[in-house]
């Protein structure tokens, strides 16, 4: 006769010390995520082996998507009187006819894909319809017709001489005459210093920027 | 014991009639599908908060005044030029464009083999003499451009220009690119 029963090892073990840990790390990521802020297309942008880090404020954003099509975002870090003054500025001198509301509805918004032209007609639609709406960028293909230009002229005057950064951020499958044409715009306007957003990427091995940051 | 008890499965009908076991509630829970739902979104932020960091790559354009006579002088000793076509094609003559019957210096590589190309230039010209004419045809990319700035740095090459592409170069890439 047996003495000492054999104790039955449980065939489970208690996850709760585990589960606590991967929840505290969820947490931690959840709350260490920053959300990129709305854009008004989907970009996929190229690499670069640039290190610098993106600023976003106070900056002019100009996207292109990859049909080509281009938009204008005015990124202010808190001050939004720059982006009232833009958008003031254009109702009157081209006679659009905005309303307070819709002025408003721009500030808090500040992306332009359409025509000066149609803003107005943009700016009425409500927003379930904006979302549906397919936006035909603002046209630059010809010098005559290059609205980009006239953006970046009356954003030039209403940040009154702060340091802008000029943002450029294309998608990998538009073409370079577009970019051309950005760039141009922004020539026009005695403007020649721009930062394009890329993703980062590794430096090729080998190379002699390689050679120079590994000696750092 | 971890999971749900589903009842008579097997052989409840065993216990005749009238036998009624009190069942025992078990007070542990499977926890293994919120662990799982739990790494699933943990990897889920890992991989979006990591991919969130944009760098910029900054691009210094010249006035648009004069550029051709400058270019000229420099043409001279130690230029490449490099053209961007279709499908992510390059290609690059040094000095000045020849291709008639007895010389052609017009070559076509990819994005791969102009780093050779660019390395080698380096290699062989005085610094001061060394200038890389970047022209993009209608058909390259936005990608294309960028890579081929990216491959300034990499390759630090201190003066390079962005310039309209010639007709005549343009026809050249598409003859080549038609004969492929």
């Amino acid at each position: 006769m047996p003495r000492v029963k054999i104790a039955k090892k449980a065939t489970d073990y208690d996850m709760t010390p585990f589960v606590d840990v991967a929840f505290l790390i969820l947490t931690f990521f959840i709350m260490a995520t920053k959300f990129k802020p709305p854009e008004a297309v989907e970009i996929t942008t190229p690499n670069s082996v640039s290190s610098k880090e993106l600023e976003q404020k106070d900056a002019l954003l100009i996207s292109v998507d990859k049909e080509g099509r281009v938009f204008f975002t005015i990124q202010v870090e808190k001050d939004q009187a720059p982006i009232q003054a833009i958008i003031q500025n254009m109702n009157t001198s081209r006679n659009l006819g905005l309303t307070n509301a819709e002025i408003a509805a721009f500030v808090k918004e500040p992306v332009v894909g359409v025509p000066i032209g149609q803003l107005k007609q943009y700016m009425a639609l409500s927003d379930a319809q904006k979302k549906n709406f397919k936006m035909p960028g603002i046209p630059v293909l010809d010098s005559a017709t290059n609205e980009l230009f006239l953006w970046i002229r009356d954003a030039k005057s209403a940040f009154a001489g702060k340091p802008i950064n000029y943002l450029i951020k294309g998608d990998n499958n538009s073409k370079y005459p577009v970019f051309k044409n950005v760039l141009s715009a922004f020539k026009r306007n005695e403007e020649f210093k721009f930062k394009l957003i890329t993703s980062p990427e590794d430096v090729p091995a080998g190379t002699d920027l390689y050679k120079e940051r590994n000696k750092r | 014991m971890a999971s749900l008890d589903t009842g008579d499965s097997g052989g409840g009908h065993k216990k005749g009639p009238g036998v009624k076991k009190a069942k025992k509630n078990s007070t542990r829970l499977d926890m293994t599908p919120m662990v799982d739902l739990g790494f699933l979104l943990i990897t889920f932020f890992i991989f979006t908060s990591t991919m969130q960091t944009p760098t910029t790559l900054d691009l210094f354009m010249p006035k648009d005044t004069n550029k051709d006579e400058e270019l000229n002088k420099a043409k001279e000793s130690g230029a490449l030029t490099i053209l961007l076509g279709k499908d992510s094609h390059v290609y690059y003559y040094e000095g000045q464009l020849n291709v008639d019957a007895a010389s052609n210096n017009f070559k076509s590589t990819n994005f791969k083999g102009i780093r050779d190309v660019i390395i080698n230039k380096k290699r062989s010209t005085p610094a001061e003499d060394l200038v890389i004419v970047i022209k993009p045809n209608e058909e390259a990319t936005y990608k294309n451009t960028v890579d081929i700035l990216d491959e300034m740095t990499i390759n630090q090459i201190k003066r390079f220009a962005l310039v309209d592409i010639l007709p005549v170069e343009n026809e050249l890439i598409l003859k080549t690119e038609g004969g492929q």
